[in-house]
């Protein structure tokens, strides 16, 4: 039998479907290349025992004929996806073993349509990070290397580091700056962060709820738009999810983009960026041209303010939604001498260097004083970002830029410097700000054979479109580079 | 690096650790002053911005809150509300004495 | 926010002190229950005394990646009650988040309405004990949710919380410092009481916590400039109320009076000793961060949605006062009384219907409420329904029985013994109407007393005498209004 890991998830669904194989033999297969890959530590929690009773489940539906969207996949889970039942630690110590007595939305549409859940997967601490070096239970290493240890990209390391490893079909992942499509451009996979309020937030451990948004990454853009079928829809449990029906996805991957009006970013060239970069973006700009799209030059004047906002706004949010991590009634409590204390050393304690930092910086621009000269301000330039944005829909249907100015770079090198860790996040974090879907797709590899993506940016609720552009891209660029198997 | 207009201190910085309920060692306030200016006085290019009558955005989504109907959907569930608690006893959650 | 306050207190409300009279500023933040059957953001139950943490959605315990969703209901109230205290609606308003710590608040923040609340300025009348009517202008109603509750006698070292409280919606009505006297102070609480209880959107009870005042107290010379104030918090009763802003308020002036200054701060009233003491310590200095809360969206109104509860709205207490001058005719202090609330209201309406208002009033304020006030209990449990007391009015109305015999009958009813037409039939205490009847007793009388008869002519007088000795003769049954003309004509008056 061929290597079950090395199937897509469309593949994989088709290969169940016709009884080639069944959900416990991929699963077991999936469970092998996840034990070999311990080295990567892209899990915090496995849950083989879970998936095997899952997939076992799974091929008994489907003798009874009842199949879900992603029956008997075996799949990823990042680990601020709160899991009934199942340990969830926003890669924290302050969560401890915070077991769930309920399951987000999320991961309860992935359950009812037959996922098998593989595990956790490991992320930045409380998903703030670009590297996934925050964690409290240890840095994930990228699959790629270039002679040393490299990031997968943050903050949903884990999740792209398992689907460029073979480990999972596809995993969840969430994306608040950039969190799905760098990780993405990073490894090698496609990311898609969906319109904001397509995805429910409710059980998802927020990190900045007003840019926070789910979405997969996954081998294909095909399979991301599996997987965001399933991930995807209304939820009256969450305020902010947007009433409107899942489009047919998966059915816009592959449709031409004969006069898709695509939309050239001026201000998404940079001062030191790799030329490679530049380069890439370039390649695509023609692969795009070469489909039949009408290229446009578009200016979006205020994208050099997008990462100041967006390190205002998260860090604002994030201070309010971390407050209740107290140790007062779950997670971590360290016992001082009277209540304060108490608070203050659990606080202290369980929280990593870089989340303690944001929830300063988050505190301080709310503070009597200054919430007006930052918070009140960047909220302002957040509006003209999107106005940014209004204005370019005017005369193009998507836009097409990178997804991060480097390639995947070494552990350790940029984790000293918060300002050029922030920086990962320059090309992604205007979609967050505005709401709009993105998704990165593999383009090339660089010098240093390291992937490097390609981001396409739509209006709200378009994903078809996006989707259709983003299978046209990949299916010009042909990345179909694996990374060797180091780690097994 | 640019020294932000409202320079943060190491009194600041206790008074937003006090504020954050979170401790730091008094010889660790300067250096964390020194990092939170270097933030903020990045974030400072945002005064180069022209925001006269620009409304501030708070949401993604343009649309009103929607409203849930007047009905009791939960409660009865103090198992699990209780399940992760560090402490309980008779059904409370206990906690560090919180008056002298 | 700056406070002005234009208006000088009365002169009787002036406090003395040493250096000369002080005037009290008084304005008042009211927490008010909504009567809502689901919390403001989650669907646990609100009801009151159950099990600890029995009432606790998972959203209400702060727990990770709950999300608050917000009740309708609950915001409908707000606009009901903001149309109750003749307000502006603002068809925008928004949820923000009040960021502090503290052990009974799971979230870390209360989410409240900062920035831009439901509803804005409005004002009420309120007439204190003894006083004149005072406009007392409203700043604001918000919405916002309720914390748990911290219980610190259960263990000698450890606070036991419980969450049942945690996310109750709560409408917190701040009041200009329109006041400036306790006994105002408490009049306008028992004023908002009343609309609440009226509009039906919070039951008012005080003893429950339902409703509570947070009172702003400070001490200026009359018209001058405004003083410090200190925050009294929670004070759940009216009379707590009124001792709390004396206490204060003499507090202030001998601080002042000593050449000392007041610091700006957060006070309990304790009950028992009936002093003021201090909450916070001031290292604990708050700043509480408020931001829009980012998991909800602005409320937006629609002219419809409040035009709706504009169509549904009851009459008021003090629009129900001035009907009930007007249509019955009563004095304004009965009108007051009996709109105090809404069910002695109603039953005033239904004993007052096709009889005489004032007769139906008295019997209220006096044999009714007296008995009620001396059994503790409420009017809604009258053991004498509206119906009833009407009945017994009837048959005063018709001469059946008389007022003093009326007394007698009503407090048998009270007693549960039936209705009035059964205990008058039962007890044979109709009265003697038969002008034969009543002749004979007055004959009799007079020939009993022959000296008293000749004295009445001088002494008209003594015409009450005689009036005594029939009725008793009679047992009281003998119309008295018969047996006074009668015995004037017999005695030539
Ligand atoms: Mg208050
Ligand atoms: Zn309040």
């Amino acid at each position: 039998m061929t290597d079950l890991t090395k199937l897509t998830l469309a593949s994989a669904l088709d290969g169940m479907k016709a009884r080639e194989f069944s959900s416990m033999e991929l699963t077991d297969a999936h469970i092998g290349a996840c034990e070999a890959a311990s080295g990567l530590n892209a899990f915090i929690t496995p849950t083989f025992d879970l998936a095997r009773d899952q997939a076992k489940a799974s091929d008994e539906r489907r003798v009874s004929g009842t199949i879900g969207k992603l029956e008997g996949a075996p799949l990823g889970m990042k680990d601020l996806f709160c899991t009934e039942g199942v340990r969830t630690t926003a890669a924290s110590k302050i969560l401890g073993d915070f077991t769930p007595p309920y399951e987000s939305t999320v991961s309860a549409n992935m359950k009812a349509d037959g996922m098998v859940m593989l595990g956790k997967l490991n992320l930045d601490q409380f998903a703030m990070g670009s590297a996934n070096e925050t964690s409290c239970f240890g840095p994930v290493i990228n699959p790629w290397r270039n002679g040393e240890d490299l990031v997968p990209g943050g903050s949903s390391g884990g999740s792209a580091a398992a689907v460029a490893a073979d480990l999972c079909l596809g995993a969840t992942a969430t994306d608040t700056g950039g969190s799905i499509r760098q990780p993405a451009g990073f490894t090698g996979t496609v990311g898609i962060k969906p319109t904001y309020g397509r995805c429910s937030r409710y059980g998802i451990v927020a990190f900045a709820s007003s840019l926070d948004q789910a979405g997969p990454i996954a081998k294909t853009v095909e399979d991301a738009a599996i997987l965001l079928e399933s991930m995807a829809g209304y939820d009256p449990k969450d305020s902010t999810s947007i009433n409107e029906p899942v489009p047919d996805w998966r059915g816009a991957v592959g449709q031409s983009v004969k006069g898709l009006r695509v939309g050239v970013p001026r201000e998404y060239t940079m001062d030191g960026i790799p030329k490679e970069i530049d380069a890439v973006w370039a390649e695509g700009v023609e692969w795009m041209r070469e489909a039949g799209a009408e290229i446009v030059d578009v200016s979006l004047p205020h994208t050099k303010y997008a990462l100041p906002v967006y390190y205002v706004v998260a860090p604002a949010e994030a201070s309010s939604n971390l407050a209740r991590y107290d140790g007062m009634r779950y997670g971590l409590r360290v016992e001082g001498e009277n209540l304060a204390d108490t608070y203050e050393r659990t606080r202290t304690e369980g929280f990593g260097d870089e989340v303690r930092r944001r929830v300063m910086i988050g505190t301080y621009v709310l503070s009597a004083g200054y919430y007006d000269a930052y918070y009140l301000r960047a909220q302002k330039v957040r509006t003209k970002i999107a106005d940014d944005f209004r204005q370019a829909w005017e005369s193009c249907d998507v836009l097409l830029t990178p997804t991060a100015p480097s390639a995947a770079f070494p552990v350790g090198r940029k984790i000293n410097d918060p300002i050029q860790m922030y920086l990962n996040d320059v090309f992604t974090v205007t979609a967050n700000l505005a709401g709009l879907p993105g998704i990165s797709v593999p383009a090339a590899l660089d010098g240093n054979g390291l992937p490097l993506g390609l981001q396409i940016i739509g209006r709200a609720l378009d994903e078809s479109t996006v989707f259709k552009a983003a299978g046209a891209l990949e299916k010009a660029a042909g990345f179909d580079a694996k990374p060797d198997k180091w780690w097994s | 690096m640019a020294e932000p207009k409202n320079g943060v201190s190491a009194d600041d910085v206790r008074k937003i650790a006090r504020l954050s309920r979170l401790h730091v060692e008094d010889e660790q306030c300067g250096s964390i002053a020194e990092d939170l200016n270097g933030i903020l006085a990045w974030i400072e290019q945002l005064d180069e911005v022209d925001c006269e009558d620009v409304v501030p955005m708070t949401s993604a989504v343009a649309m009103d809150a929607p409203m849930r109907q007047d009905t009791v959907t939960s409660g009865n569930i103090r198992d699990r509300i209780l399940a992760n608690a560090p402490k309980t006893e008779d059904g409370f959650f206990v906690v560090p004495r919180s008056v002298e | 926010m700056t406070f002005i306050a234009p208006r000088v207190a009365d002169e009787k409300d002036w406090l003395q002190g040493e250096t000369g009279p002080w005037e009290l500023i008084i304005g008042l933040e009211v927490h008010a229950q909504v009567a809502s059957i689901a919390k403001l953001f989650s669907g646990a139950p609100t009801a009151f005394g159950a099990e600890p943490n029995t009432q606790v959605a998972l959203v209400d315990a702060g727990l990770p990646g709950m999300l608050p969703v917000v009740n309708k209901y609950c915001v409908e109230q707000a606009v009901r009650t903001g149309l109750g205290l003749n307000a502006q609606i603002n068809k925008f308003s928004r949820f923000d988040r009040k960021n502090y710590f503290y052990v009974d608040l799971p979230q870390g923040y209360q989410i409240s309405q900062f920035e831009h609340p439901v509803v804005g300025e409005g004002e009420i009348e309120i007439v204190p004990e003894g006083g004149e009517p005072v406009t007392v202008g409203i700043e604001r109603l918000h919405l916002e949710q309720d914390a748990g509750k911290s219980i610190h006698d259960l263990s000698p070292d450890e606070t036991y919380v419980d969450l049942n409280r945690s996310g109750v919606a709560l409408m917190e009505i701040v009041s200009k410092p329109d006041m400036r006297s306790a006994a105002e102070a408490s009049a306008y609480v028992d004023a908002l009481r009343q609309i609440v209880r009226a509009l039906g959107t919070c039951d008012g009870d005080m003893e429950k916590g339902n409703l509570r005042a947070d009172v702003n107290v400070s001490v200026r010379k009359p018209g001058g400039e405004l003083g410090t104030r200190c925050e009294i918090k929670n004070v759940n009763s009216l009379r707590f109320i009124r001792q709390a802003i004396g206490y204060e308020a003499r507090r202030h002036i001998e601080i002042l009076e000593a050449g000392g200054e007041i610091d700006q701060e957060t006070r309990l009233y304790d009950t028992v000793k009936g002093e003021t003491r201090t909450m916070r310590s001031k290292e604990d200095a708050h700043d509480y961060r408020y931001f829009p809360d980012p998991d909800l969206l602005p409320l937006e109104l629609s002219d419809d949605f409040i035009d709706r509860i504009k169509a549904d709205l009851p009459e008021l207490p003090a629009a129900r006062k001035a009907r009930f001058v007007e249509q019955f005719r009563l004095p304004d202090y009965d009108a007051g009384v009996l709109t105090s609330d809404k069910a002695t209201g109603d039953y005033f309406e239904i004993v007052a219907q096709k009889r005489d208002p004032k007769s139906a009033s008295n019997w209220m304020m006096g044999e009714l409420f007296g008995r009620l006030n001396a059994d503790e209990i409420g009017i809604e449990d009258s053991p004498v329904s509206a119906d009833a007391l009407g009945g017994l009015i009837d048959r005063i109305a018709d001469k059946t029985i008389s007022g003093k015999i009326a007394k007698d009958v009503f407090s048998k009813m009270f007693e549960g013994e039936g209705t009035a037409d059964e205990i008058i039939e039962r007890d044979g205490l109709k009265q003697v109407t038969d002008m034969g009847a009543i002749e004979a007793m007055v004959d009799e009388v007079i020939a009993a007393n022959r000296d008293q008869a000749e004295k009445a002519k001088d002494n008209p007088k003594l015409v009450g005498f005689f009036v005594g000795q029939v009725m008793k003769k009679s047992q009281g049954k003998a119309n008295p209004q018969a047996v006074n003309e009668l015995l004037r004509s017999k005695l030539g008056l």
